[in-house]
């Protein structure tokens, strides 16, 4: 770890940070602050999605959820959130190490005294804090959007905790593979088709699984992994798929130290 | 000691060829020309040394440590300029540069400042807003700011205006003058002569000579071009001669040997004009595989 390209890393990344914080706070306390309404037409709003075909229920991850208690509508909204937070860390992982060889900085970084192991700490710990600082937001405004708008219901503590500690681990898996995908791919012209590719695809990916049961879907997309319906609905995480999820993102972070160490960085060509 | 050691460095690009057993060395407090056409491989030995790029197969060690397993250590005291520069487009120049010295040990402040004010750097503008000649000086300011022990320096002058390009060969003799040994590549016979001891020619990947600059000379062909009245091409048969054509009242002809000889021959005429030549860098590479 540098400490110095660490604070690089940071600082170049402040406005993206501070750009989809705002959105992900906004997003979450927008749709906060329909709860009361909800909460008080439950039964409408029941008899309504009873009209609905269960496919299209399932695929929004609505079986299980009761969009009349506190946490089974923040779970609904949860998702929305997800999908945003898979967005930002896909985009630090592509970006990774991939910015600096397009715009062909990479030469000025890696002819300094460093080793590429050093290089590559310092810019996932750079974009792990990042991350941590927009998770940190959805704590506060989560907390804060459910003690304004809870409707005047209950709700436990411990399960909000559950969903709002898997971020960490769900944006660990965009960011991690994000990286090892742009270090196995020859050049990343440009970050955002791919991030919203990751992004988007494991979300439609989970949204399908309800759908089509026998193909295993959930293995692959970390919407399954930490489904905020399923750990609402049960308080606790489905543990063989978390683990599932790390043991990628673990293996992701090896596989992308052995490549980056071991990769060519062209000239201008 | 040699700084750098070369040997049977070799390294292909999937199938294509960067460069093919390549072996050379360079002692300390020399400026070795390294010079090729575009495509030769200058750049590729200059990545492999700084360990951006990995060898096929073959050696590399500079200051005696192998380039691959202590390539850290080993860019402490290398500075490099890269043919085409390319920095961090929202930073300032100002901020580049302290980025650029934070990854040195000892304080390079005063000598940021000093290579500045040489090379008329303005240190408040933006990267994004710089020419691509500042943008170079703002490389040759970085590669040099932490008073590097060994430089090198890839196409170096290209994007530089004339005075500029003489500032820095200025800098680059006193920084040589102090003990750094330079390898220095280019495609610019001109430029290696007027700097380089000694210079290693590389073509199509592989070295094709290695020698010292003034053997490389008088080995040379000049091109020698001479108009005078009622002149007869076989007047110039002289040992050392050859591709004599004769068009329009002139004469000229390829003329390797002692230069004494031929200016002995034009002085006994009565000439209207005469050039004598540096061959092109072309023309050197087809003596080399004649």
């Amino acid at each position: 770890m540098k400490a110095t390209i660490y604070l690089h890393e940071f600082r170049t990344r402040i406005r993206s940070v501070i750009t989809w914080s705002v959105s992900v706070a906004a997003i979450v306390f927008l749709f906060s602050s329909l709860f009361p309404g909800f909460a008080s037409q439950a039964d409408l709003v029941k008899s309504l999605f009873a009209r609905f075909p269960p496919a299209l229920l399932e695929a929004f991850g609505m079986q299980n959820s009761d969009l009349s208690t506190v946490l089974g509508f923040y779970s609904f909204i949860f998702v929305f959130v997800q999908l945003c937070l898979a967005i930002q860390a896909g985009n630090y992982g592509f970006g990774l190490v991939s910015i600096e060889e397009t715009e062909l900085t990479a030469d000025f970084l890696l002819s300094k005294p460093v080793s590429r192991a050093q290089v590559l700490t310092s810019k996932l710990l750079a974009a792990l804090t990042s991350l941590i600082i927009t998770n940190l937001v959805v704590w506060v405004v989560s907390f804060i959007s459910l003690a304004m708008f809870n409707g005047g219901r209950t709700y436990e503590i411990g399960t909000l905790l559950l969903l709002l500690v898997s971020i960490v681990i769900f944006q660990l898996f965009f960011l991690t593979v994000g990286l090892v995908v742009s270090l196995l791919v020859k050049r990343v012209r440009s970050v955002t088709p791919y991030s919203l590719g990751l992004g988007f695809g494991m979300y439609v990916l989970s949204a399908f699984s309800a759908v089509l049961v026998e193909v295993k879907l959930e293995y692959i997309t970390p919407f399954k992994h930490l489904d905020p319906a399923y750990i609402v609905h049960n308080g606790a995480y489905d543990t063989p798929l978390v683990l599932l999820n790390v043991a990628v993102s673990l293996v992701a972070i090896g596989l992308s130290y052995w490549l980056y160490i071991r990769r060519d960085i062209h000239a201008v060509s | 000691m040699s700084i750098i050691e070369v040997s049977h460095l070799t390294k292909y690009y999937g199938k294509s060829r960067g460069i093919e057993d390549v072996s050379f060395s360079e002692e300390e407090g020399e400026i070795f020309g390294f010079i090729g056409p575009n495509g030769a491989g200058k750049s590729t030995t200059i990545r492999l040394l700084l360990s951006l790029i990995h060898p096929t197969s073959g050696t590399a060690r500079v200051f005696g440590k192998d380039v691959m397993s202590h390539g850290p250590e080993i860019r402490r005291d290398i500075g490099y300029l890269p043919s085409e520069v390319f920095y961090y487009e929202g930073m300032k120049v100002i901020d580049l540069l302290k980025y650029s010295a934070s990854f040195f040990d000892h304080d390079c402040t005063q000598r940021m400042h000093e290579l500045s004010e040489t090379m008329e750097l303005e240190m408040n503008r933006r990267i994004s807003d710089l020419s691509y000649g500042n943008k170079k000086k703002v490389g040759i300011v970085q590669g040099l700011l932490h008073s590097p022990k060994l430089l090198f320096l890839d196409e170096p002058t290209s994007g530089l205006d004339p005075l500029m390009q003489h500032k820095f060969f200025d800098l680059v003799r006193q920084e040589n003058a102090r003990g750094v040994t330079v390898f220095f590549s280019s495609h610019i016979l001109g430029e290696v002569q007027r700097l380089c001891t000694r210079v290693g020619i590389i073509r199509d990947g592989k070295i094709a000579e290695i020698s010292d600059i003034r053997t490389l000379q008088q080995n040379n062909y000049k091109k020698i071009n001479v108009t005078a009245d009622g002149l007869n091409p076989a007047s110039f048969d002289l040992p050392g001669v050859t591709n004599v054509v004769a068009e329009n009242g002139s004469v000229h002809f390829f003329f390797k040997g002692d230069i004494n000889a031929v200016l002995q021959k034009v002085s006994s005429m009565k000439v209207a004009d005469v050039t004598i030549e540096e061959p092109t860098l072309e023309e050197i590479f087809m003596h080399y595989y004649e």
